[in-house]
């Protein structure tokens, strides 16, 4: 049965409650946000209407030239890493038994939506002088002394990756879950060592939901805002620190949503393109 | 292929999402006000301070309520945007779904802007109410996905069975696709409401120096002293997600909802 298409005009009526609710209040703050990027930005933290474009010329400068590449690189490592760690995992996790599945989606789903200040207290506690894991090193003899191990860029990769893994399961489970398994049984039969078919037959066949998965993994990374704050010194701080550095502290709110909107088009881009590799997979 | 590398693989991702957890429940059940691991000695207390402390407590019933509304509205939105793309063919209602799927997918500090610009030129910015909305539109993603899935799952010749027998469009949508779809309303309720719950850069940049939700008082309480209610509360987080994702595992099918095909499918 295909389905009609709406005739009269009381039939569109269940739909306007939430769009009138994302046009005025996601819609209508973007547009604010793009605008308030070309306006003129006045000492004291306040601007006024204008169209220029001194917002954006400011990321030539060598600083926030360093910050953007910074993070871009940041959140590629953390993607890779992310997806490197979890993609062996996902494909072991759907071929076991339901309850055991269950379990763990249940474990995943609960440290995927911890506070991101949760986790970064979690890890700097892990990692501090009296609470850390280098206690344990030493009650083990390995060390001599305890330290604490951040703040420093490890600290924040390690924050970052705990953050993401969750998340890169859930996305890689759909099609981890329903690839076919006579795929494996087959390169089995042919004499393929589980590690030979693993990796000759499971990871090319799924080349492009990999690709897809890092953009969309480097996207969330993008995302992480407290973690390079409570793990790093300010020399790890992203972009998503500076957008609210910019629009908190420094009250320059031009300059925050010129950075915003920037982000903005590196993650609309980006996600453009995993759907473009989802889609090929899928023809 | 012999269990024990599986087993291997488990028990080192166990433990490496595990493990941060533990030390911070490690750290609050410290009987001093100090954040050791191993904890010397062994005290609740902390916990307690959550409800006995009238700091907390307020950032606590802040949270739950801010979460509580902000998920209840995430659902009213997301609710008629997935009925109708299932009852009609409405190619610019695609446009709706993308635009309640958009916050989700681009970086939150962007929506928080966002939200911040607005409420600031509507001279509405700090009012509290201001975070139960950014919230809601923030999560309409997560009760779209799974109702999108449940509409999907209806099986269309219950509704016309229920046609040919004389029912009306609202009997149909009372007895029939209603039921239907409750589970998917609950399990998409859940899933905003835990995530509100957490959320931090949103809250913060629309009325973070208003109310002070409960990842807000943790992230001042990191910077301005530790105390082990701290660890406390990211426990009780840790207990809630887990309680509330358990029950939809339990009077769901949450593999399903995340993608995998259902056993029932095949």
């Amino acid at each position: 049965m295909s389905k009609p298409r709406p005739r009269r005009l009381a039939d569109y009526a269940p739909i306007a409650f939430p769009a009138g609710m994302l046009l005025a209040f996601f819609v209508v703050p973007f547009g604010i946000m793009i605008a308030i990027s070309f306006y003129h930005r006045v000492q004291g933290g306040f601007y006024e209407p204008a169209f220029e474009f001194a917002n954006y010329q400011r990321f030539l400068t060598a600083f926030f030239g360093g910050v953007l590449g910074f993070s871009l690189g940041l959140s590629s490592l953390v993607a890779v890493v992310a997806v490197v760690l979890a993609f062996p995992f996902t494909w072991l996790l759907a071929r076991q038994r339901r309850q055991v599945q269950v379990m763990w989606l249940v474990f995943l789903l609960s440290v995927l939506s911890l506070s991101e200040v949760i986790i970064g207290f979690a890890w700097s506690t892990l990692f501090s002088k009296t609470a850390g894991i280098t206690n344990l090193l030493v009650a083990l003899g390995l060390m001599d002394q305890a330290v604490s191990l951040y703040p420093s860029f490890g600290a924040v990769l390690a924050g970052m990756v705990y953050q993401a893994f969750p998340y890169t399961v859930l996305v890689l489970y759909p099609a981890l879950s329903r690839l076919d398994p006579t795929l494996v049984e087959a390169a089995r039969t042919l004499g393929a060592s589980p590690f030979r078919a693993f990796f000759n037959v499971i990871v090319p066949s799924l080349r492009n939901t990999i690709l897809a998965t890092i953009i969309m993994v480097f996207v969330f990374a993008l995302g992480s805002y407290l973690l390079p704050q409570l793990l790093g010194r300010p020399q790890q701080w992203t972009l998503s620190v500076l957008i609210t550095d910019q629009a908190i502290y420094q009250s320059n709110m031009p300059f925050a949503s010129a950075m915003a909107v920037f982000l903005v088009l590196v993650s609309l881009g980006l996600v453009g393109l995993s759907l473009l590799f989802g889609q090929r997979e899928k023809a | 292929m012999s269990r024990w590398p599986a087993r291997l693989v488990f028990g080192c991702f166990g433990l490496f999402l595990a493990a941060p957890l533990a030390v911070v429940a490690g750290v609050a059940v410290n009987e001093k006000k100090s954040l050791t691991f191993p904890p010397e000695g062994f005290s609740l207390a902390w916990f307690g301070e959550i409800f006995a402390n009238p700091e907390w407590f307020s950032a606590l019933l802040a949270s739950v309520g801010v979460a509580a509304a902000a998920s209840v509205l995430a659902v009213l939105i997301a609710l008629p945007i997935a009925w109708f793309l299932w009852r009609w063919n409405a190619p610019f209602a695609r446009i709706v779904q993308v635009l309640g799927l958009a916050p989700f997918i681009l970086p939150p500090v962007i929506t928080a802007l966002g939200f911040l610009a607005f409420w600031s030129e509507l001279g509405l910015y700090g009012e509290p109410w201001t975070v139960v909305i950014s919230h809601g539109i923030f999560f309409v993603t997560l009760p779209l996905v799974t109702l999108t899935l449940g509409f999907d799952a209806i099986d269309s010749a219950l509704v016309e069975a229920a046609a040919t027998m004389g029912a009306d469009e609202k009997t149909v949508l009372r007895t029939i696709v209603f039921p239907l779809i409750r589970p998917y309303i609950i399990s998409g309720l859940a899933f905003a409401f835990v995530l509100s719950l957490n959320e931090y850069i949103v809250a913060y940049m629309v009325v973070g120096f208003t109310v002070e939700t409960l990842p807000i008082k943790i992230f001042n309480a990191l910077r301005y002293g530790y105390t082990p209610t701290m660890a406390a509360v990211s426990i009780l987080f840790v207990a809630v997600a887990a309680a509330v994702f358990g029950l939809i595992a339990r009077f769901g099918d949450l593999p399903r909802l995340l993608g995998a095909w259902s056993p029932r499918d095949e």
